[in-house]
């Protein structure tokens, strides 16, 4: 046989580039927008549900955990421990200011003193009615310790701390009534001068509820014994393990057990990871929106394979293997269900940033539930279209053909 | 095409009284000519419940030959054309297209047989909506392996070989049928196959595009290409030089019109 035109040669199916996949798996969706996004719309719920969801939650524990830092997680916080047999009820030390200020790494030192006094808006009111109020002697670092400042008048300094003035934590302003320094409020058995009103100290919830006198006013004028009850102290970062360590034993050498060291900032952490902790439930109805979409993206595309038939049989008929049809409508499902993942990171992303907008939280949509969430849409995708596209490529070419 | 085939006419054996089936494997087969780019030897096709489409067809075509395979609806022309285009497998007998022997190809096989060998032309021409002619006519070669730029640029040779050189861009709706069932050859033929089968071609169109139609088919056959028309229509049949006349699954006559009435065709076949 001469080696002429007609000589068999081998016969080798061709390979689509993806270029040309994208393109004939994209022929089917240019041709049909309105489906294309009425389909895409449930796969695009799912998503923004669960985007939201986690959006959200992650917002809220951005936001503690921003508080936490500009609070620090530096301060530590001693009081006199559980008396362990009955008798005498241990007390800190007078001096303990001075000996944990001598700690290394310790910066600021701050105490409170508890007086087991009433504070009342007037004289008139009854002294049981303390409104949950305690009375405390403060020591003039105790706001630079907690970081808190004031939200009006003036913090207890050496000239006004020995007169009969105070300091209102947040609460204990409100429960009063008082809204403004200069205001007057009966403590024991005379008036006191408001002189400042704190803002919130999410670190110390108990002195947002006390009234503050100066350490020295509190023993000339309300008997105090001047032993501390709580002692705040601020350490720098890396230090604050080496001075949990040591704070009780310099306090108290002789007893350290009957010290009893606190970290304020662990419970605005374990907050912050039940905030972080976003609701199974909304996650679960977010995972339900995703499955239903997918049914729907897998029954459109059976609908597109049976309309489609005959341009299965003319590309069938132009040389498409069974496998290139396979793939192409896999990759149409895939497109389908991509672009409504898509859409759905953005709705979830956007309805995260108007939540966060509306509640002043930082805006942050995890990197996890953005991949984790598309590569779910694309899993669904692809779940959905192969069952239709095994359906189009056993086609016969010649059934298809007739189908027009 | 050859003078020898001609000789074997069956005068009168029309549709309609063409009764007596040409006896199988009775032909003889071209000898030396040119190597056929379709041979059926006994081909049968029944379907699932006993029905019996075509029923021991022998059948060649040559290069460059322009023949019509005529017959009415239900003759089992279409089936044979599905056969011939490698659609669908024959329960019986061999089909060699273009030296390859059907049955013992592949899906993938066939696949690159009908993407490098055969181009279809249909009665609904069968364009993508909204796509351009020039990208229509590419389609045509999108499973050849061929890159993007290539395609294009062959399927502009395309539409200038059918006359729409200056349809490039236009999408089938701004086209009239004549012109979509020319681009629709043209995206048959970008390929240079080797067989071109065209079922009724002429079907959907009014007397003038079919006219027009007929006439590029002619001029392709002139240039070189095998085509076959599959058609009910015994006058567009007649017109071609060649005449496979199918009745009941069976080939009635094969023969083509006395040589010296049509000189033109008769030497385009070599």
């Amino acid at each position: 046989m001469t080696a002429d035109r007609t000589q068999p040669k081998r016969l080798r199916a061709a390979r689509l580039s993806p270029r040309d996949i994208a393109h004939v798996g994209s022929s089917g969706l240019r041709s049909r927008p309105l489906r294309v996004v009425l389909s895409a719309l449930g796969i695009a719920i799912g998503i923004a549900t669960m985007v939201a969801v986690v959006g959200v939650s992650a917002s809220s524990k951005a936001q503690l955990l921003e508080k936490l830092d500009k609070l620090g997680t530096n301060m530590l916080v001693a009081a006199p421990g559980d008396a362990l047999f009955s008798g005498e009820e241990p007390k800190l030390p007078k001096d303990a200011v001075g000996r944990v200020s001598r700690v290394e790494g310790v910066e600021d030192v701050g105490a409170t003193g508890d007086l087991e006094r009433s504070v009342r808006r007037s004289e008139k009111i009854p002294e049981g009615e303390t409104g949950g109020i305690a009375v405390k002697a403060a020591t003039e670092d105790l706001l630079k310790v907690l970081r808190g400042r004031t939200a009006s008048g003036t913090w207890l300094n050496a000239a006004n701390g020995r007169y009969p003035s105070i300091v209102l934590g947040h609460v204990a302003a409100r429960r009063l009534g008082i809204t403004s320094p200069g205001q007057q409020v009966w403590v024991d058995d005379r008036y006191f001068t408001v002189i400042g009103i704190l803002a919130p100290l999410p670190l110390a919830p108990d002195i947002e509820r006390s009234a503050l006198t100066g350490w020295a006013a509190a023993k000339s004028l309300l008997g105090f014994d001047g032993h501390p009850t709580s002692l705040y102290e601020r350490s720098a970062d890396d230090a604050v393990h080496d001075v949990r360590a040591l704070l009780a034993a310099s306090i108290s050498p002789e007893s350290p057990r009957d010290v009893k060291v606190t970290d304020p900032s662990a419970a605005l952490q374990a907050k912050a990871d039940t905030e972080g902790a976003f609701s199974t439930l909304l996650l679960g109805l977010g995972g339900i929106a995703l499955l239903v979409g997918g049914v729907g993206v897998a029954n459109t595309m059976i609908i597109s394979v049976l309309e489609r038939r005959y341009e299965i049989g003319l590309r069938r008929s132009l040389g498409a293997t069974r496998g290139q049809i396979r793939i192409q409508f896999v990759t149409e499902s895939l497109m389908l269900s991509g672009l409504g993942g898509l859409a759905g990171v953005v709705l979830g992303a956007a309805a995260t940033a108007a939540y966060a907008a509306s509640g002043d939280l930082p805006w942050v949509v995890p990197l996890w539930a953005v991949t984790a969430g598309f590569g779910a849409t694309l899993a669904i995708g692809t779940v959905a279209g192969l069952y239709p596209a095994v359906r189009a490529a056993r086609l016969s070419p010649t059934l298809a053909l007739h189908a027009a | 095409m050859s003078l020898r085939r001609a000789e074997r006419t069956y005068e009168g054996a029309g549709p309609g009284d063409g009764v007596e089936p040409v006896p199988a494997g009775g032909h003889p087969r071209p000898g030396p000519g040119p190597r056929p780019v379709v041979r059926l030897t006994g081909v049968t096709k029944e379907y699932p419940g006993g029905v019996a489409a075509l029923r021991g067809v022998d059948l060649d075509v040559g290069e460059g030959e322009l023949l019509a395979i005529v017959g009415p609806s239900g003759s089992g022309k279409s089936t044979l054309l599905h056969i011939v285009g490698t659609l669908d497998r024959p329960t019986a007998g061999t089909v060699e297209i273009a030296g390859h022997d059907v049955a013992a190809l592949s899906d993938r096989k066939l696949s690159a047989l009908r993407a490098s060998r055969i181009g279809f032309v249909f009665q609904a021409f069968h364009l993508v909506p909204g796509v351009s002619a020039r990208d229509n006519v590419a389609e045509g070669l999108l499973y050849s392996g061929l890159p993007r730029a290539v395609r294009r640029a062959r399927a502009a040779e395309a539409l200038d070989r059918v006359g729409l050189a200056d349809r490039m861009r236009h999408r089938p709706h701004e086209l009239s049928g004549g012109q979509k069932q020319r681009v629709a050859i043209a995206r048959a033929v970008v390929g240079e196959p080797d067989l071109l089968l065209a079922d009724e071609p002429t079907g959907a169109l009014d007397s003038a595009s079919g006219e027009a139609v007929l006439e590029l088919l002619h001029g392709l056959n002139s240039e070189g290409a095998t085509i076959a028309v599959i058609t009910h229509d015994g006058q567009i049949a007649d017109r071609l030089p060649r005449q496979v006349r199918i009745r009941d699954g069976q080939v009635v006559h094969d023969g083509g019109r006395a040589v010296q009435d049509v000189p033109a065709q008769g030497a385009v076949a070599r």
